[in-house]
């Protein structure tokens, strides 16, 4: 049964890892806004170089 | 000649009301943003790069003004706004309060295609902000900020933009707290399980010891972190000589802790220690749920917001900007047209016409002539004017309102009803413990410490404070869904015991947009129109003034041609005006040998003026203030079931007649307040035991404001200055204020149904406890069954009175 012992403090080690992401979530302000991300992810945009420019206006 | 009503614009692109004043000639749109996004998909199907070009051609242009923004140039000023700043790059962050859609994202967001200089901008939806990098010797400061006011966001500076950034960091801090508690609690949970299972221990000592141990390491963050909100309240009100509400459970948590200590160093059980981790998890979502509030809005203004940074000063015949807070008594200035006069001056130079609507409540603009004294909170209409400062900021008329008491210390905090309730469930707990414990001295001592923490621990009054957070958190949240932003969640109790409630007239119950003029009869000519106006402009009377700034007749120039003006007080007055008699005024007074008729009573349409030119009666004009929507309807039912409605206006009289008939005898009007006697008002309610609410929306008012048990501002955009207060309404709700107080009578009732229940649960409980039977599994099913069938009980309920109040 000692097997379950290690299981238990493996498991333990991959809940604290999901823990120290959501602590580091929430320093990066991931819940300060929560409409402008799901508004700017449909923007489909590349930012203009010359290239593009030159490839429409041949 | 009809006004046309703002809700009959709609913006063609996102939906949304709008005014109609930015439209492309065929269709209207809430914002710059939005056309551009209509324009572009509409001419390309696709938004793309070559069309993005197109509004990098976009130049200031109109009624805008270019300098208005130049004193953010002030490397003074400007040091307060930026956020970091080097050789290349600039980051700053403005408030922009027009941002309300999603193409409003989508135009800020690529401001650098409109100007180059701009390297990245960020929009935080939330709180309506824009950090900007550009580069730093590419682009003004105020360059920026005037771009940003030509697409449609004017930037909102005040004093106050550095105040938010704490508020933030302790609600990260509240939501890293629910996390770890979270993790913990079911860590635990998922280590006692196999302990619930197995009736007498299990039956491996070592598994037992190591589970134990483990719940216990995962119980030490609970305790010394997600709990340690709960011990400071407990000790600062312990302090105070006052057993607040956060006392017995903090307790709770204490003893729980100390025996599952005790139990586990001594293996003499498994302790309590997935109960306590639920609890203050549970506790500190509740806590959460309420402090959610919106971002956007701020309850805490005060003067300083109202008043611009800085204002154009002229010394030695040159132009610098001042910060408004180190102008001095002699200095020169220049106010322009739509600005606000800063502080009391002397008018010097040019033509003054003064809005004071928001400071007084007057709604028409007074014209000064030079010499006289024009008061801080005026904006002036018109052109530019110079002014020479009296007296500065601090002291000037309108901001001496905010020495008052009032001011001075924070609203006094009358205890909510959930305080003395907690107070006398303590004191009960306390004695079924104390008698639990002289029964088992008397049969079972070794029984006696563990009925007594069996009884502390099963009962603490969580359910109590659970019950009050999760009512109080949801009925916030379906204000904020109506509209109406509350400052925190105790202003709900008050507002449901409130017996009276004073509104203000000018902006709120009126709406902003001034007053309606409507022509009934004989259509005159343009010159007839002219002179008509002329005799308008000629008279201090409120109507007459109205009249005369009439915006279908802004074109008309009046003429000097004027003799023998006379003006009968009551009645009206004539003038020889180009060779016709004007008469302008009553019925019996103008039209005295008229033969028409009107059929319709005066009264229900507003204050009329008639007019007849060389005797001949020719038509009336009818004057209303536009009242917002529902508002009386509204009142009318606030009358029937809920409170006393007083009436205070800073205007004058003239519309007495229609209020009176609108409103009711029974409702009390007074005209012609000035700020301080809305305070007084206010405290003489309350010096007769009447709990009051005020609804304002002016500096005016802020003093009231200030006064009442509950001050609710009323703004037409949330953006708007809007004075200190307890609640922020937006104007098109006041047609639901019925509603949205019967709502927060309701909490009271939602929160003692779902106290009732919650005694049952501890009552099952102390069953246990006091036989000294608690074992974990019963706490541990007893404890989250209460908890959360008490959040879905207030939750339904809430939503339940929503509906039938017909809210959102």
């Amino acid at each position: 049964m000692s097997v379950i012992i290690i299981l238990i403090i493996a498991s333990l080690f991959v809940a604290s890892g999901f823990l120290f992401a959501f602590i580091w979530s929430v320093y990066k302000g991931q819940y300060e806004d929560d409409i402008s991300p799901s508004v700017r992810m449909l923007f489909d945009d590349t930012p203009p170089s010359d290239s593009t420019l030159n490839s429409q206006n041949p | 000649m009809i006004v046309k009503a703002y809700s009959d614009y709609v913006c063609i692109h996102c939906g949304e009301s709008c005014n109609g004043k930015i439209n492309n000639g065929m269709y209207s749109f809430c914002c710059e943003g939005c056309m551009q996004v209509y324009l572009l998909i509409s001419e390309t199907d696709v938004c793309d790069v070559e069309q993005m070009q197109k509004l990098a051609g976009i130049r200031p242009k109109g009624r805008f003004v270019q300098d208005k923004w130049n004193y953010l140039d002030e490397p003074t000023i400007a040091r307060k706004l930026v956020n970091y700043q080097d050789s290349k790059h600039t980051h700053i962050q403005f408030s922009l309060p027009q941002m309300h859609c999603s193409s409003c994202i989508w135009l800020l967001e690529h401001l650098g295609r409109i100007n180059g200089a701009v390297v990245s901008s960020k929009v935080d939806f939330d709180k309506k902000e824009i950090v900007v990098v550009y580069g730093t010797d590419k682009l003004k400061l105020s360059e920026l900020a005037a771009l940003l006011d030509y697409i449609g966001y004017p930037p909102a500076v005040s004093y106050k933009d550095n105040e938010k950034k704490e508020t933030q960091q302790s609600n990260r801090n509240e939501i890293i707290r629910i996390g770890v508690a979270g993790f913990c609690f079911s860590n635990i949970m998922m280590l006692s399980f196999p302990d619930y299972l197995a009736s007498d221990g299990l039956d491996e000592k070592l598994l037992e010891h190591v589970f134990s141990y483990l719940s216990l390491g995962l119980a030490i963050p609970v305790f010394f972190y997600a709990a340690s909100p709960f011990f400071i309240q407990a000790w600062k009100g312990l302090r105070q000589k006052w057993l607040n509400i956060d006392s017995p459970i903090a307790f709770a948590i204490l003893v729980t802790f100390l025996r599952s200590i005790y139990e586990i160093t001594t293996d003499s059980g498994t302790g309590y220690l997935d109960s306590m981790s639920g609890i203050v998890f549970f506790m500190l979502v509740g806590r959460w749920f309420q402090l959610k509030t919106q971002n956007a809005v701020s309850f805490e203004r005060d003067y300083k917001s109202y008043f611009p940074m800085s204002t154009l000063v002229i010394k030695d015949g040159m132009r610098q900007y001042k910060t408004i807070d180190k102008l001095d008594k002699g200095d020169q200035i220049l106010v322009r047209n739509q600005e606000l006069i800063p502080a009391d001056s002397i008018l010097k130079k040019g033509q003054a016409l003064i809005d004071y609507s928001f400071v007084t409540g007057e709604n028409e603009p007074v014209p000064a002539v030079q010499g006289s004294l024009v008061y801080a909170g005026g904006k002036q209409l018109g052109t530019g004017i110079e002014l020479e400062v009296v007296r500065t900021v601090s002291t000037s008329h309108l901001t001496r309102l905010w020495n008052n008491d009032v001011f001075q210390h924070n609203k006094n905090k009358e205890e909510s009803f959930i305080h003395p309730w907690s107070y006398y469930f303590s004191i009960g707990l306390f004695s079924v413990a104390i008698i639990a414990a002289i029964y088992w001295q008397m049969h079972d001592p070794t029984k006696t410490w563990k009925a007594i923490t069996s009884v502390l621990i099963v009962a603490c009054p969580c359910s109590l404070l659970l019950s009050a957070t999760f009512t109080f958190g949801n009925l916030m949240r379906i204000f904020g869904r109506n509209d109406m932003y509350l400052k925190n969640a105790n202003v709900i109790e008050k507002m449901g015991d409130a017996d009276v409630v004073v509104f203000d007239k000018t902006g709120t119950l009126t709406s902003s947009s001034g007053s309606a003029i409507q022509y009934e009869g004989e259509v005159l000519t343009e010159e007839e129109m002219l002179k008509v106006k002329t005799i308008a402009l000629q008279s201090n009377h409120p109507l007459s003034k109205i009249l005369s700034s009439w915006s279908e007749w802004d074109s008309l120039k009046e003429t000097d041609d004027i003799h023998g003006f006379k003006e009968i007080p009551g009645k009206g007055m004539e003038a020889n005006i180009g060779g016709s008699i004007i008469k302008l005024g009553n019925h019996g007074y103008t039209w005295e040998e008229s033969l028409i008729e009107y059929t319709k009573g005066e009264s229900d349409e507003g204050a009329v003026i008639y007019v007849s030119i060389d005797g001949k009666a020719k038509g009336r004009f009818i004057l209303q203030q536009k009242y917002r929507e529902g508002v009386f309807e509204a009142i009318y039912q606030i009358k029937r079931s809920i409170a006393a409605i007083h009436v205070l206006s800073g205007d004058n009289s003239w519309e007495e007649g229609y209020l009176r008939h609108r409103l009711g005898n029974d409702t009390i009007l007074k005209f012609g307040q000035s700020p301080q006697e809305k305070l007084e008002h206010i405290q003489s309610l309350q010096k007769n035991g009447h709990k009051v609410i005020m609804i304002g929306d002016g500096l005016n008012d802020a003093g009231a404001l200030q006064q009442s048990n509950v001050g609710i501002s009323v703004t037409d955009l949330s953006n708007h200055f809007t004075p200190a207060c307890d609640a922020i309404l937006s104007g098109k709700q006041m047609s639901k204020l019925d509603g949205l107080f019967n709502l927060s009578k309701a909490g009271k009732a939602i929160v003692a149904a779902s106290f009732a229940l919650s005694i049952v649960y501890n009552i099952v409980g102390l069953s246990f406890a006091t036989k000294a039977l608690l074992s974990p599994l019963v706490a541990a099913i007893l404890m989250p069954v209460s908890s959360i069938s008490i959040i879905l009980l207030v939750t339904l309920l809430g939503n339940l009175v929503a509906r039938r109040e017909a809210l959102k």
